[in-house]
């Protein structure tokens, strides 16, 4: 488990438009550089934002990430959503599901 | 010269994000709110104005995350977010480097901030600006409170820290606006965004207005994640903007508005 390397990663990319390029172009060459398991890396790759929300990234840095990835507000939402359904709750920190994943809030 | 003008409002990216999904009917008087908190802070004629944010991971993160933090730059640049996520186009900011030594030496003298010379702005500070400073003419220093990533910075500090901004607002020669940005109920980013505590939010506001310090303070991090989210934990940036004013509040606008995420909230204080 190394949430931190994972979201290290997330924070980079939202804050150096070099290495946000560089991994549109090439993800494996940025990823390489940070300490992922392969579950992590796959996350990443996928992307599959279901299961980066279910290994505790912080919604802060997940949400520019889906968007980096071209992935619309509402399909950010119902992919978090499916997450769940699919690979359980959330492991950890603070950004757990507090209603179903069944139910629709808004957007 | 002194502390001149306090307040809070909401910052939720969606405000301007997703601006064109909410109801004309929810959005339009909240927008009016912003408008009339910004007359208020014109009114003031602040020659420099500190806003506190909750900001997320623009700038500071688990590799050195600061308890409380001040901008001492030249100038600052935002949105860091992408143009077309927030909807707010990219500016640059002006800072007072000077100014913000000097308040940062004073509140030095009891709380232990931490300074950056360089500092981006993320939508805790770019979405009031956008509506509070839409010409960009401001002075502006930036100061963060760390809501973000646990351990997080005790409720009491947060009180430690406004009032520390006001005793070095009052010694500085400048007229110094504060404002207050975050919160108050919501689960921002998640599955959950659009739930909010409608109750809960208004007994903290009722808390706030009445700058009651005792019923602000006893609020514990377990009962706001569990009643109020994670987003919930920025009740730090009111705290401390209520402690720099010393007076009573008056809110100008509280609705909810779920696509926005967040009770969207403006509120102004009277300086006591």
């Amino acid at each position: 488990m190394s949430l931190y390397q994972l979201s290290k990663l997330m924070f980079d990319l939202n804050r150096d438009g070099d290495l946000s390029d560089r991994f549109k172009q090439d993800p494996e060459s940025v990823v390489c550089a940070y300490a992922l398991t392969e579950e992590e890396r796959g996350a990443l790759l996928g992307p599959d934002i279901g299961l980066l929300y279910v290994l505790g990234v912080n919604g802060q840095l997940l949400m520019h990430y889906a968007a980096l990835c071209g992935i619309e507000w509402s399909d950010y939402l119902q992919r978090m959503r499916d997450g769940v359904l699919v690979h359980g709750p959330v492991r950890a920190g603070i950004y757990a599901l507090t209603t179903s994943p069944h139910t629709k809030v808004a957007g | 010269m002194s502390l001149v003008f306090a307040g809070v409002c909401s910052h939720a990216p969606g405000i301007t994000g997703r601006e064109e999904r909410a109801p004309r009917e929810l959005r339009d008087p909240f927008y009016a709110a912003y408008d009339r908190m910004r007359r208020a802070l014109e009114d003031s004629r602040p020659d420099a104005v500190i806003v506190i944010a909750a900001e997320h991971f623009a700038n500071f993160f688990m590799n050195n995350m600061p308890a409380f933090a001040m901008g001492m730059a030249e100038s600052y640049t935002g949105p860091i977010e992408a143009v077309d996520w927030l909807k707010v186009p990219k500016r640059e900011i002006r800072g007072d480097p000077a100014l913000s030594q000097r308040l940062i030496t004073t509140i030095l003298d009891t709380v232990d901030v931490a300074y950056a010379e360089e500092w981006r702005f993320d939508h805790g500070i770019m979405v009031p600006l956008h509506f509070l400073d839409p010409q960009n003419r401001m002075t502006v220093i930036p100061a963060n409170i760390n809501c973000q990533g646990p351990p997080l910075t005790p409720l009491h500090r947060a009180w430690a820290f406004g009032e520390a901004i006001r005793r070095a607002a009052d010694a500085a020669p400048e007229r110094i606006a504060v404002i207050g940005t975050g919160g108050i109920s919501h689960w921002p980013a998640t599955p959950d965004s659009g739930r909010i505590n409608e109750p809960w939010d208004r007994e903290f506001l009722g808390r706030w207005a009445r700058n009651d310090r005792t019923a602000m303070l006893s609020y514990t991090d377990a009962e706001t994640y569990a009643e109020a989210g994670q987003g919930g934990f920025e009740i730090r940036t009111f705290i401390a903007a209520a402690a720099a004013a010393g007076g009573p509040g008056q809110v100008l606008h509280y609705a909810p508005i779920p696509i926005y995420a967040v009770g969207c909230t403006v509120a102004t204080m009277e300086i006591a």
